[in-house]
This record gives structure tokens, sequence and C-alpha cells, in this order.
């Protein structure tokens, strides 16, 4: 039982982790690059359109979506690690 | 074959196919019911969760709302975007491994209170609700602009099929009916956009042709070009915003973290198997929604570069087919200030109040010197003539593209598919709100299934009928009606989930105290900032608490709930082990009986 508490207690601390990680990247792409720094970023452009409005209307998306694929893919990962898949 | 006869065959068509969808899916036990019997693949899931969650609005009035907006638009872009990666990290797998049908039952078991059920019992009914009479009134638009019924017929309409496939199907026949709704939406949403895209830049793809140059040869870019026109004609430029950085920074924030706590999108992640399908399937249903919601910046683009070059400047008898037909519903008009004969336009409202046009003793529209409709409002000072409706940028589109008559019938289908999908998903939430948390759970305790199945009908039932009757007679508030339902969820059910599952220390106390404190302190602000309740005018915009919004407050009010909610649970007992036992297993996406073995 010991055991099985330390394992479930080192997946717990893993996930949030990842957690963090992710939701950092998450908050920088929408929140920083898109509206507290958007006007330094319109400085650059991505093709037509300035950086800043780029990730406020196109960028922060695609990286939301690539975001919920990396998690999936990272806890799947730690579920094996942890023998916690069904 | 005209856009009229198109138009009766593709609605025709999609509808049977809907109809024909939820005869095969029916629901035979409350399982299946509420929550499709747990088997639904996550792809057919993501589908369906983007289908619920792009409403007509999403479909219809978004693209127009951001090509006015320009990048103060963006709100709704990240906003509706990003609650998917607090949904897919923080509470679809947890709320998956807890193995219930629906929100209000999680927060009832998780706190140990029927009073927290009650709660968040009502909650969800008030959110949905104000959430799906905007639906109905949508049907009713779409239906009037395209069948040319009235409004409250299309309501009618819509009513009946929503009321057929709700209640023979469940979330079962709803969900199958929203893979195939999805279908039909992205198309219609997509085939026009990349024709445009195609026309303006030479790009296929829309969100490359956002980023492309056009090819009128001038070299410049779109949005340089976007740019540029908006200056001449003395607006703010596109791409920059006029609202301030804290306002949009709350606004996304409150969107983000209510679309997370909507209950009818939560609920889509109890119909899956597992918890590891529950997180892969967050991920199809912001890829598929992300589809659109990429494209809705381009089309925005698009068609105002378009609209402004078709008719700045220019002679009135000038304009295209589209402009005239348009003009006759009352989505675009011109009032001739100058008596010029030629379109001016510029900032500020062309008329005074909401517009309405003129018409003469026996209904017909009256006209002017040049053919055009005439407003019934007082112009004003400024010197723009035009007033132009958020909507037209997608219902026009086809025609301004100069697109095939049947893609306008597919426009029709798809304003159609988007607003029926999400009324639905709204719908059931009701009912299972009715059926289980209040009757099965709280009044009748030893019903037989069957019996909780009729009551979940009967609902539902209920739900469609009220809902219907709001889309008739759209109430007052219904401009502060959206607002309010992200608010809400933002500051009820997303802290009080997350911190269900993240703070084992969190009690009942904690989280009814935060809960109610976050619901009436969202009320009250909406009340007195957006509604001016209790004062003789609504509040200017300088005392606004921080410079947030209404639309923003809801972040506000979540960090208040948070707040109380921890400080108030240090305060208090902590939960009994049995509860503490439940968050460490939802924890672990593993069956759950091993961990009491051991």
């Amino acid at each position: 039982m010991k055991k099985d508490q330390k394992q479930r207690t080192a997946y717990w601390r893993e996930n949030l982790r990842y957690l963090i990680l992710l939701l950092i990247v998450w908050f920088v792409v929408s929140f920083g690059c898109g509206i507290l720094f958007v006007d330094q970023l319109n400085n650059y452009y991505v093709g037509g359109a300035k950086m800043g409005f780029w990730f406020a209307q196109q960028g922060s998306i695609y990286v939301f979506v690539i975001l919920i694929f990396i998690y999936v893919w990272l806890m799947n990962r730690l579920d094996k690690k942890y023998h916690f898949e069904e | 074959m005209t856009v009229q006869t198109w138009t009766f065959l593709i609605v025709g068509l999609t509808f049977a196919l809907y109809i024909a969808i939820a005869i095969w899916a029916r629901a035979g036990s409350t399982h299946e019911f509420y929550t499709a019997g747990g088997g639904v693949h996550p792809l057919a899931n993501g589908m369906a969760t983007a289908a619920d969650w792009m409403s007509a609005a999403s479909f219809i009035s978004m693209a127009g709302i951001i090509s006015f907006a320009g990048y103060d638009g963006s709100v709704y872009l990240m906003g509706w975007t990003g609650g998917y990666v607090l949904l897919a990290l923080l509470l679809a797998p947890y709320l998956r491994k807890f193995g219930k049908f629906t929100v209000p039952d999680f927060i009832g078991d998780r706190y140990y209170s029927n009073t927290a059920r009650t709660v968040a019992v009502i909650c969800a009914i008030v959110v949905s609700f104000t959430y799906v009479a905007g639906q109905m009134r949508g049907v009713g638009l779409v239906f009037s602009r395209f069948l040319e019924v009235d409004i409250n017929m299309g309501v009618y309409i819509g009513t009946a099929i929503v009321f057929f496939y709700a209640i023979i199907g469940g979330m079962k026949g709803i969900t199958y009916t929203q893979v195939a709704q999805y279908c039909v939406l992205i198309f219609a949403f997509m085939v026009p956009a990349i024709f445009i895209s195609l026309n303006m830049t030479g790009n296929v793809i829309p969100q490359l042709g956002f980023i492309s140059d056009v090819n009128d040869g001038s070299g410049m870019s779109l949005l340089g070009k976007l740019d540029g026109l908006h200056r001449d004609l003395g607006f703010a430029e596109y791409t920059d915003g006029s609202k301030s950085m804290i306002d949009v920074f709350a606004i996304t924030f409150a969107l983000m973290v209510g679309t997370a706590g909507l209950p009818h999108v939560i609920v889509r992640f109890f119909t899956v198997p597992k918890v590891k399908d529950a997180r892969i399937s967050a991920g199809w249903a912001l890829l598929f929604i992300a589809i659109l919601y990429t494209t809705a910046p381009a089309i925005a683009a698009f068609a105002r570069t378009n609209l402004i070059d078709t008719m700045q400047g220019k002679e009135y008898t000038a304009m295209p087919e589209w402009f005239k037909k348009w003009e006759d519903t009352g989505l675009i008009a011109w009032t001739d200030k100058n008596g010029d004969g030629a379109i001016n336009y510029a900032p500020g409202a062309a008329v005074e109040g909401k517009p309405v046009l003129a018409t003469t003793a026996d209904g017909e529209l009256q006209r002017g010197q040049f053919g055009q409709v005439i407003f019934a409002n007082a112009p004003t000072t400024t010197t723009n003539e035009v007033y132009i409706d958020n909507d037209i940028m997608v219902l026009a589109n086809p025609e301004i593209a100069g697109l095939p008559n049947w893609v306008i019938a597919l426009v029709a289908a798809g304003g159609l598919a988007a607003a029926l999908s999400t009324a639905a998903g709204l719908l059931l939430v009701i009912s299972t709100a009715v059926s289980r948390d209040l009757m099965k759970m709280q009044i009748k305790p030893n019903m037989s299934e069957k019996e909780e199945l009729w009551w979940a009908r009967g609902g539902a039932a209920g739900a469609v009928i009220v809902a219907a009757y709001f889309g008739v007679n759209p109430p007052g508030f219904v401009a502060a009606t959206v607002a309010l339902a992200f608010g809400l969820a933002a500051a009820s059910f997303f802290p009080a989930i997350t911190l269900g599952i993240f703070d084992k220390r969190m009690n009942r106390e904690g989280a009814i105290s935060g809960m109610v404190v976050g619901i009436l302190l969202m009320f009250g602000y909406m009340a007195v900032y957006k509604l001016g309740w209790f004062m003789d005018e609504v509040p200017p915009k300088s005392s606004w608490w921080f410079g947030i919004s209404p639309e923003g407050f809801g972040s506000v009010a979540m960090v208040v709930n948070l707040v109380v909610s921890i400080v108030v649970s240090r305060m208090t007992p902590a939960p009994p082990q049995a509860v503490q036992d439940i968050v460490e297993d939802i924890r672990i996406p593993q069956g759950a009986g091993e961990a009491h073995d051991h």
C-alpha cells in the first residue's frame, strides 16, 4: 500500500509539472504575445501581418491545438511509466 | 435553379438526415440519454463538441463582429479557443474519471452537500437558458432570411426539429446528429472563404491568404491595404485596437475560463469510454473548432476590404446586385446626407438609434430618388452615410464573391446546423438538471430508471418550449445574456471544479461560499454596469472597476471566488476521509476499484 501511495504521489507531481509548463506556454502565446506585448511584436511581421496581431488572431489558436496534443502524448507516456493506463 | 429552390432542397435534405440519425440512435436507457452510454469514439465526440460549441453567433455573426472590431475582435478568437486548453488540462480527464453524468453531480458529491448541488443546478439552468434563447432566435433569423418566412415561424420550425431529436435520442441522438451538423457547417463556412481568398489573394487557404499580398497589382499585403483604407476613411487601423489593454486581457480571460466552465461543454467529456479518450477528445474538438476560428478572421479582413473597395465614393446606381438585395432586408442601407448620389463611408453611426427602414402604409419599403431604401431614423451629424449589419459579412459573402446559387443555399443550411446543434446540447443540460439533479438526486431518489427517463424526456420537452418562447419574445436583457452566461460559468463552476480536483483540502463551506459570492458579484456588476439597474442610467465607462467592462468582469468574479473559497476552507473543518479518497482517485486514470483494494 505504501509503495502504491508513493507511486501515486510521484505520478501526480509529474502531472503537475507538465501542467505548469504547458500553461505557461498557453499564457505566453495568448496573453503575452497577443495582448501584453502586442505593440512591441507589431514591429515584426508574419507574412503580411503584424506579428502581435497575427498571434492574437491566428498564432495563439494554432499553439493551443498543438498544446493539447502534446499534453495527450505526455500523459499517455506518463500513464505507461507508472502503469496507470486503463 | 433559383436560390430559393436550392435552399429548400439542401435544408430539406440536411433536416431529413438529422431526423434519420435521431431515429437510428434513439436512447434506451438513462445512461444513453445522459451520456450516450459512454461509448462515443473520441474523434466523433470531438466533432460533436465542436458543433455543440459553435453556435449561430460563431457561424453568422463572429466574422462580422471581427470585421468591424479589427484587433479588438481577437478577444473572441482567443477566448473561445483558449478555454479548451484549460478544459483539456484541468477538467476533462478528471471529470471523466469521476464518471457521473452531470456537473452538479460532481459538485454535489465532491462537496458532500445537497446545498452545493442545488447551487450548481440553478447555475447550470440559468447559464443554459440565457444561452439557448439566443440560439432559437438565431434559427428564426436564418429561416426568415433564406426561406422568406416570418422569424417567429422560423423559431417554431426549428423548435419542432430540435424537439423531435433531442427527446427521442437524448445525448446519443444529439451526439451523432451533431457529427453530421459539424460536417455541414464547416463545409458551408469554408467553401465561400476559399473562393474569396482565391479571388483576392490567389491563395487557396484562407489562413494563408490572410497574411498574403492582394492580387490587385498594388503589391500591398491584404492587412496593409486594409489598414490604409481605414486610415483614409478616418477609422482606427484595423490591426490596432481601441479597447484598453486591461479590458482586452480581462475579457479574453473571462471567456476562456467561462468556456471551460460551461456545463454543456463539460458534459461532452462524460460521453467517451476512457480518461485517455477524454484528453484526446478535447484535442480533436479544438482542432475542429480552430478550422472555423482561424478562417473567421480571414473572412473578416477579406469582406471588409472588399466592402470598402466596392462602395466607398462610388455612385449608388453603380452598386452590384447583392448590395440592393441585402438592402431590402435591412442589413445594409445608405442615406445620401450630402445629396451627391455617391456613397460615403466614415466612422460613427449613420442614423440615430437602431436603424429601421421606412415603409409606406401598405407595408412596402419606401424608396429614395435613386431607388435606395430609406431610414425611418433621423440622420446623425457624422459624414457616415452607411449602416452595415455585422451578419452581412458571412451571409452575403457567396454573392459578393459571385458564387453559384447552391453555395448560398449551403450557407443557410450551415447556419441552421450551427444553431440547432448548440440548442440541442443546451436543452440536454437543462433536461438532465431537471430529471437527474433535481428529481432523482433530491426529490424522488427511489424512482425507476424508466421513470427517470420519462422525466428526462419531459424536462427536454419543457425546456424546448420555454426556449421557443424566449426565441419569439426575446427578453430585454438579451444583449447582456451571452456575457452573463460566460461570466456566471467563470464565477461559479470553473473555480469550484478545479479546486475540487487540485485542492484536496477544499471543503463544502469554502466551495459554497465561493460560488455564492462569485455569482452575486457577477450578477450585481452586470445589473449595475450593463443594465443600469438601481440607478437612473447605465454608469459611464470611467466608473468601471479597474477599467474592466461587464463582459470582462467574470475574470474578477472568478478570482474573488478562488480567494473566498480558499480562505473559508482553511478556517473550517477538512472534508471527510471518504471525499479525500475520491479526490485521490480521480487524479489517477486507472480503474476506480483498485484504489480501495489495497
